[in-house]
């Protein structure tokens, strides 16, 4: 086995193992939560009996510990369960199906950004490093540094404003279902889409220009110049080779928020994703669900962040190739 | 000298540096001449301006300086004033460098043939196949090992003595006119650097390739150049024939600096052992680091350990001071056993061994003013605090023959001699009975180590430490050692008492190490290579 091949299964031991317990942690703090399904379902005047026997019919009247390894079993094999709500019997919805839909307009949403946000964040960045304190480098770090410093949800609506009410580019709501066809959902997911490129533009832009200019008093940049190698070539084939790695991490930080945290933009725009399941999850307390949304972003963190590594070891020959 | 013959001729040059605030003046007016196919040493002390008349020969200046007056002719073309575009197309064409430091110059992600030959590809001077053949050709000439997959490999993969030699045959790929290197051996082991100037020395004879060969090493530049300029703060002191301004320097800098290191110490052969290592092993994960390690350090001696890089001498020290575990024989210190491990030594045994680490620059906090690093281990080891603290720290500044104003300074505003008695303070702070000196005058000037060497004698007859002196350089040991440990591969191949080492009969490695020394001497290398052909 090469050693970069060993790398990777220790690493995806590992990855496994974080799961495992950030299943636990989940399993627990959802537990912990003041007030179950059955109140939220059967409001405050229910009586106690009438809870008990609610929690029986779905089986919380089990010990904790039974339920959670249930569950785990049950997940491992790809079987997230069946929904709390939708009342009982076959009309309990599978929670594979209702958020199959979610995930996929998520992801969707996620690329959508992330394809649009990441060469341009990447190209500016370079651009401001190569004309460094010139007045390009100082609009571009302060119109992006502005825009991170606006909330999510006011970025939105000035988008909303200026694109889809005065110059009527694009609509307002981002209302899609399974009917919708691929270019009506990608144009629908444009303004949700722009507004998640500009709250990560900076971040990426930013790490890429300062990762950039912190090698550029290294004496191999230096032997580059003294080569009579031009400014644009010595960043991109003498700098940027050595500056992944911090930009990489960067990078999936974002991917991870664009998947995980883009609940406030959903709502804004109306757009059918995993985080506002989530949170009407959470307020009906409908466990399964809530817990599969988190198990999902658990496992997208952790693989987002193994494929960094996997990424940073394969961008630096010293760690690639044995001395 | 016939006009059409000068290559590169500097008048009144004068260069502007700015640091901490304020400008100033680094070059003060310098006139040089080289011809074409001449070599030309410069030598001077670190802060002389070498390296800034180095990369002014290129029409390049660091940032933060500036050309302030003066001009620089380079073949009928004024290399201050042209454009950047202009400078740009000149170098790695016509003029080429040569780093100090070939692993830090040579970028880390790319392999090292794509390296040699970037930039005659970028420009169009050969295509890439003639251009794969020709860094080929360079590596052969340059002795490099299979030269044919010498360039496939990183720089990581190689070693510092080949890649000093791979820049070199970067630098010629063009067939430069003038190359400029820039203390290209100062960090090699002797009998690397032995290896390293031969090849130089050939290839840019054989090509006629004119150069400035920057370094402080006399005895270095004295084998290559025809003639030599001693540089001091910014002038040119003296500039003769190799030949003559080594038989005759007028200058009185020029003399101190060929004044030959005039220590000697009377070697000691008493004292009780304070150290001693037994039979010791040691290994980095699988690989053995040391075998078989036996010898003693007797009390208030100074013991020298020498070797090449790799040899192991830096193991023994990190094992004297607790920072790496041995995984055979025993090691004792004033004759109890002592802990492996630095945390698992008592307090006292702490104060007793300190180390002194080479690079002062990385080993003093460059946030803790140099009254709080000295004063560190006094708070620790005495309880000292406020002023009866700092009073101690003045005291030991003054041993070290620095002043109180250092108290409140940072490192960052001393020279790199300052920041190593600075380090040696601090050992000193704790009133040990051993220091491990890790190479500890490797980075700095003839002068400068000879002024902290006897500094450390002096300590040695005031207060009866012992030394345990790690270095790579024989000169350094020779006139103040009293045992000396020769080290190869891990293990000791040579030791005893100064005077016995260091006469013959030598082992064989101790005798090459001794050879390798450069000599104040224009023929030294051409006799060493002389008898190397002679088996």
């Amino acid at each position: 086995m090469t050693p970069m091949l060993r790398a990777i299964v220790l690493r995806l031991g590992s990855a496994a193992l974080t799961l495992l317990i950030v299943s636990s942690l989940i399993f627990a703090a959802l537990e912990m939560l003041p007030g179950g399904f059955a109140q939220a379902t059967l409001g405050q005047a229910a009586t106690p009996e009438a809870v008990a026997a609610f929690n029986k019919e779905l089986g919380l009247d089990r010990p904790a510990l039974v339920r959670y390894l249930e569950w785990l079993g049950a997940a491992a094999q790809g079987d997230l369960g069946v929904s709390y709500a939708g009342g009982s019997g076959s009309a309990r919805r599978d929670i594979a199906t209702l958020i199959s839909d979610r995930l996929y307009n998520t992801f969707f949403l996620a690329a959508y950004a992330a394809l649009l946000a990441i060469p341009l964040a990447l190209a500016l960045g370079i651009s401001a490093a190569l004309w460094r304190n010139s007045w390009y480098d100082r609009v571009v770090n302060t119109s992006t540094l502005a825009a991170i410093a606006l909330p999510e949800f006011f970025v939105a609506y000035v988008l909303i404003y200026c694109l889809a009410i005065k110059l009527n580019l694009a609509g307002a709501l981002s209302n899609v279902d399974a009917s919708t066809g691929f270019f009506e959902h990608l144009k629908k997911a444009t303004l949700p889409a722009l507004t998640l490129t500009l709250v990560i533009l900076a971040h990426i832009m930013r790490m890429t220009r300062a990762s950039i200019i912190s090698l550029l008093d290294s004496p191999y940049v230096e032997m580059a110049r003294l080569k009579g190698t031009r400014p644009a070539k010595i960043i991109l084939r003498h700098v940027l080779p050595n500056a992944w790695a911090p930009i990489i991490s960067i990078i999936v930080f974002d991917l991870a928020y664009l998947i995980s945290g883009a609940v406030v933009v959903e709502v804004v725009f109306v757009y059918p994703g995993i985080g506002q399941l989530m949170v009407d999850a959470v307020s009906s307390r409908d466990m399964p669900v809530v817990q599969a949304c988190a198990l999902i972003f658990a496992v997208t963190y952790v693989g987002l962040n193994l494929l960094a590594d996997i990424m940073t070891t394969m961008t630096n020959p010293q760690l690639r190739y044995k001395a | 000298m016939a006009a059409s013959d000068i290559l590169l001729g500097m008048s009144g040059l004068r260069i502007d540096g700015f640091s901490r605030g304020k400008r100033t003046e680094i070059v003060k007016g310098i006139d040089l001449e080289l011809a074409r196919g001449e070599i030309l040493g410069v030598i001077g002390e670190t802060g002389a301006g070498k390296s800034s008349l180095g990369l002014a020969a290129m029409g390049y200046v660091r940032a933060g300086c500036r050309f302030t007056g003066g001009s620089i002719d380079f073949d009928g073309l004024d290399l201050i004033g042209m454009t950047e575009e202009e400078k740009r197309r000149l170098r790695g064409h016509r003029i080429a460098y040569v780093a100090q430091s070939a692993l830090s110059a040579f970028n880390p992600a790319h392999r090292l043939l794509d390296q040699t030959i970037e930039t005659c590809v970028d420009r169009g001077l050969q295509t890439p196949e003639e251009a794969r053949a020709n860094a080929v050709e360079l590596y052969r000439k340059l002795n490099l090992p299979d030269p044919e997959n010498y360039g496939r490999r990183f720089p990581h993969q190689v070693s510092g003595g080949q890649l000093q030699r791979a820049m070199t045959a970067m630098a010629m790929m063009s067939r430069p006119d003038l190359i400029i290197f820039d203390e290209p051996t100062t960090a090699l082991d002797v009998t690397t650097q032995v290896e390293v100037l031969r090849t130089i020395r050939d290839l840019v004879r054989q090509h006629g390739t004119a150069a400035l060969y920057i370094t402080h090493d006399l005895a270095v530049v004295s084998q290559l150049a025809d003639r030599i300029a001693v540089l001091q703060h910014g002038r040119v002191v003296e500039i003769a024939p190799t030949r003559q301004m080594i038989a005759n320097p007028t200058h009185d800098y020029t003399r101190s600096l060929w004044a030959v290191r005039n220590l000697d110490k009377p070697e000691r052969r008493d004292g009780e052992p304070i150290l001693r290592f037994n039979g010791v092993e040691a290994s980095y994960g699988s690989s053995r680091a040391l075998s078989e390690i036996s010898f003693d350090v007797p009390a208030s001696s100074f013991v020298g350990v020498v070797g090449e890089s790799g040899s192991g001498k830096t193991t023994v020290a990190r094992i004297v001071a607790g920072l790496l575990p041995i995984s055979a024989g025993s090691v004792s210190f004033a004759g109890k056993p002592l802990a492996g491990l630095s945390v698992h030594r008592d307090r006292e045994t702490l104060r007793r061994i300190q180390l002194v680490q080479q690079s002062a620059d990385t080993s003093i906090n460059p946030r803790h003013t140099i009254g709080q690093s000295i004063g560190r281990p006094l708070e620790l080891y005495f309880g000292l605090k406020g002023r009866e603290r700092d009073s101690r720290v003045v005291q030991l500044l003054e041993q070290m023959e620095l002043g109180p104003e250092f108290l409140t300074r940072l490192p960052s505003e001393l020279s790199g001699g300052q920041k190593q008695r600075v380090n040696i303070a601090r050992a000193l702070a704790a009133q040990p009975d051993l220091i491990v000196c890790d190479e500890v005058t490797s980075g700095l000037d003839q002068l400068v180590q000879e002024a902290i060497l006897k500094l450390l004698i002096r300590v040695q007859e005031e207060q009866g430490v012992s030394y345990l002196f790690i270095t790579h350089d024989m000169n350094v040991v020779q006139g103040i050692s009293d045992k000396l440990l020769v080290m190869h591969q891990g293990r000791i191949v040579e030791q005893g008492f100064r005077s016995e080492v260091f006469s013959p009969p030598h082992h064989p490695y101790t005798e090459r190490l001794l050879a390798s020394v450069p000599q104040v001497d224009p023929d030294w290398l051409n006799r060493l290579v002389a008898a190397d052909a002679t088996p």
